[in-house]
């Protein structure tokens, strides 16, 4: 087939330019690149109640208000321990990537109890704020600060939930020929949900405590 | 595809593709038949919201008519809107999607057949859950977008609006996955050669619709949250009372309602793009200014906004600003008419129905937009806002826009789906009655809103001057009807006893069209080699008319001799989409443990399949797709 007389069509390939010509660049994995999309998307929600945080968090109804509310002590216990986690969870990736199979379910044992521990901070500064009078109902400050830090605890616990079920799914025999993207993308979503968290303590907390 | 790994069961060669019965539609994963699925689904609802629709044109025909009470007219002309556009057209949308996209980009099907599976059902029990509302005590009636205070709980007590936030949030959550699935496959499955710029238009689109989708719903899906919350909760988002704004949710639902409306009309915009060109015997016009036009419009989608919202008192330099931007969408969407129109001219055109549909979308299309064009002047809005004049242009735009297309596409892409060919003749005057019951029902719609009759009215006094132009309306109606029955006698006698279609039997340009009809259950014997824009046309011109077999990738998995690798059918996605319909049911009857016990099936269900890997099935390719494509060349 005489190719030179159609190079204007743009063609590839042909007697001339064998396969090289077509080699592309390794694609990334599709559950990993199906998870920076999702992400993408999950960035997007978090961003919209931090929108409506903002819009509402001063209407709060004569009940407390950011200032007055907030136990910056306690959340910063929280949050020390829910950024450890992602340090677990890098160590956790770190020894699957060595093939150690027993210190990856260690470290996904620690993550999960991190994430937990988090959780725990959480519902004792939930409780404390019920019993002074500041809840979903209370005020448009109440619900949308609920909504927001609701939500991510949600997040931390579906991943607590995600770390627990893949550390079932190790002991199958033929984990380790799979367990790559299955840990990679679970560290993403972990990692997502712990800088929501900053952005969350520093934009929430932290700015309401000042303003 | 699944990834693959071990070794697959040779002993169930073929089987996956040889049986048809219910449960393998219930177990389905491959992209052409979920493709189906959602056309024959949206098709369904689109009968629901069209019969909606025809009551309340009887109603509106005669001055004080009373064939339906205000409280009805209120729920019809809710979820009339509610159905079109998010359980028809979208759904339509993303059928023709599932069903040609892999096949353009030269896949075997999508990224996570799994998951799409799962869209499909979410979209379907979210569809249901909504529809089941007229039998379970209370319909949505505050209108398609809901605002507050109207839905909240003071003014909307029953559960209606709770059916609406429940079911589209189970919709919703398809849609997303639908984003994410797509973009994914595009991204990551074309096939060697499949350059980003010889992408097919219809392709291009919908990878931005899907851009679109992904950064569209969150913001909706946080609406119809807080809304859940409010009603359900007693929560305090929106309530004025405790200091809350009744804004907040108009401004999160147009951040999502504008880009939605692109999300419609995008689709359309590349099915006409595939149709144009094959019946015009041309590439089409200005290829890359036409993916950049699709980019710059789907950019701007996020900056309009406000413009549904020139009458909540912004002031003058936000509705400026926003008047603009929404103005400046013209120029993109013009540059894509001309192209559709340069692409004609000078072509050997062939006007099959099809071609018919798009030439009918390029001439109502562009009244659609130019009223939309008229509405983005502010102060012209504040006059015709809630009016008639508005009805009159989104019924443009997405019947003789979204709609119009997707029949092109319909006629154009029915013999690759089904094998069988539409019927022409029928298909004539499945055109010829739609397009002028379209034209007489609608464009009256804008006389009657420049003389001021506002929409979702449930009647008027004869005084009013409104008789006429609904009279006629209502006549254009009966000719409507008409032609959808056209459509619908079309597509069931043709899927059952329409003539065979050939592989290519438009002599069309595209990949779709080099295997096959119906697609054999892999597609693609071979993965083919790609060798310019229109790869089809390209093998006719300077090939034997058939793809060539792309080399093998260094270290792709190999199939044996004859063998495609294929994913398994599985009832998991149908089953995750169940315990979600069943909580959304306990959430909106306050049905605790029915709550508790779908979250924990969900949560038992998603353990059980989240890390499964699919060892997948080799199927046995036929000898015909095999000799379908030519040996390497």
């Amino acid at each position: 087939m005489p190719m030179a007389s159609v190079t204007e069509h743009g063609l590839v390939g042909g007697a001339d330019r064998p396969a090289a010509a077509l080699v592309v660049q390794e694609p990334m994995d599709n559950s990993v690149l199906g998870l920076w999309v999702w992400l993408s998307a999950e960035a997007l929600f978090f961003a919209s109640l931090i929108g409506v945080y903002f819009l509402l968090h001063t209407d709060t109804n004569h009940g407390l208000t950011p200032k007055t509310a907030f136990d910056l002590p306690l959340t910063f216990i929280g949050t020390i321990i829910l950024l450890s986690s992602s340090m677990t969870m890098a160590l956790g990736y770190n020894q699957m990537r060595r093939g150690n199979v027993v210190g990856l379910r260690r470290w996904l044992v620690a993550t999960a109890i991190l994430g937990l521990g988090f959780l725990g901070f959480q519902a004792k500064e939930f409780t404390g704020f019920y019993s002074r009078g500041l809840t979903l109902s209370s005020s448009p400050f109440g619900s949308s600060f609920f909504t927001l830090t609701g939500f991510h605890g949600l997040h931390v616990l579906f991943g607590v939930f995600w770390l627990l079920s893949l550390l079932a799914y190790t002991y199958k025999p033929t984990f380790m020929q799979e367990a790559k993207t299955k840990v990679q993308v679970l560290g993403l979503y972990w990692h997502f949900v712990d800088v929501v968290w900053v952005v969350i303590f520093t934009f929430v907390y932290l700015m309401g405590k000042v303003g | 595809m699944a990834s693959i790994s071990g070794t697959a069961n040779l002993d169930r060669t073929g089987e996956a593709t040889a049986y048809r019965g219910l449960m393998s539609w219930l177990t389905v994963v491959d992209h052409k038949r979920i493709g189906q699925l959602y056309l024959m689904a949206g098709l369904l609802f689109f009968l629901v919201g069209g019969v909606e629709a025809f009551i309340m044109r009887l109603q509106l025909m005669h001055p004080n008519g009373h064939v339906v009470s205000a409280a009805v007219f209120n729920e019809l002309f809710t979820m009339h809107g509610t159905t079109m556009i998010f359980l028809a057209v979208m759904p339509l949308s993303i059928g023709f999607i599932n069903a040609i996209v892999p096949l353009q980009i030269g896949a075997r099907d999508v990224a996570f057949p799994r998951l799409n599976a799962l869209s499909f059902w979410l979209f379907l029990g979210g569809g249901l859950l909504l529809n089941s509302s007229w039998f379970l005590g209370g319909t949505p009636n505050a209108g398609w977008f809901n605002y507050t205070p109207i839905s909240g709980a003071q003014f909307s007590p029953g559960l209606g609006v709770d059916f609406y936030d429940i079911g589209l949030q189970i919709a919703g959550i398809g849609t997303l996955i639908s984003g994410i699935n797509f973009l994914v496959t595009i991204v990551n499955l074309r096939a060697p050669g499949m350059t980003w710029f010889r992408l097919p238009m219809f392709t291009w689109t919908t990878f931005v619709t899907m851009i679109l989708v992904l950064f569209a719903f969150p913001p909706l899906t946080v609406n119809l949250f807080l809304q859940t919350f409010e009603r359900l909760f007693h929560a305090q988002y929106f309530n004025v009372a405790a200091g809350g704004s009744p804004l907040l949710w108009a401004n999160l639902f147009w951040i999502f309602g504008h880009p939605e409306v692109y999300i419609l009309i995008l689709p359309a915009f590349g099915i006409i793009s595939e149709v144009i060109p094959a019946f015009s015997r041309k590439p089409l016009f200005g290829y890359v200014s036409m993916v950049l036009a699709t980019l710059a419009i789907g950019f701007l989608s996020f900056m309009v906004w406000v413009h549904h919202m020139f009458t909540l008192g912004y002031g003058p330099w936000v509705n400026s600003i926003f008047a603009l931007t929404s103005m400046l969408i013209a120029v993109p969407t013009g540059v894509k008419v001309f192209n559709w129109l340069s692409t004609m001219w000078g072509g050997q055109l062939r006007f099959t129905t099809a071609m018919m549909w798009a030439v009918g979308f390029l001439f109502t299309f562009v009244l659609g937009g130019m009223s939309g064009v008229m509405l983005a002047v502010a102060p012209a809005d504040l006059q015709l806002n809630n009016s008639y004049f508005v009805v009159a242009h989104f019924h443009y735009v997405l019947i003789g826009g979204s709609l119009f297309a997707l029949l092109a596409g319909l006629y154009y892409w029915f013999p690759k789906i089904t094998g069988r060919m539409l019927s022409e003749r029928l298909g004539r005057w499945n055109f010829w009655l739609m397009f002028i019951g379209f034209n007489v029902t609608f464009f009256p719609m804008h006389f009657l809103g420049l003389e001021g009759m506002p929409r979702r009215i449930f009647t008027y006094s004869p005084g009013f001057g409104f008789t006429f132009w609904n009279q006629v309306a209502t006549f254009g109606v009966f000719i409507l009807a008409a032609g959808v029955l056209a459509l619908v006698v079309n597509v069931v006698r043709s899927a059952a006893a329409g003539e065979r279609a050939s592989a290519d039997p438009w002599d069309a340009r595209g990949l779709e069209w080099s295997m096959s009809s119906p697609a054999p259950a892999y597609n693609f014997a071979k993965i083919p080699l790609v060798r310019g824009y229109d790869p089809l046309w390209v093998e006719k011109l300077h090939g034997d008319g058939r793809m060539i077999a792309a080399p093998q990738a260094p270290g792709a998995h190999h199939a044996p001799p004859g063998m495609v690798h294929m994913p398994r059918p599985t009832i998991v996605p149908l089953l995750v989409a169940l315990t979600l319909v069943a909580a959304g049911y306990g959430f909106i009857f306050s049905q605790l443990w029915l709550e508790v016990l779908a979250l924990l099936l969900l949560g038992v269900s998603l353990h059980r399949s989240m890390f499964e890997v699919d060892p997948g099935e080799y199927v046995r390719v036929r000898p015909e797709d095999e000799e379908a494509m030519s040996a390497h060349g």
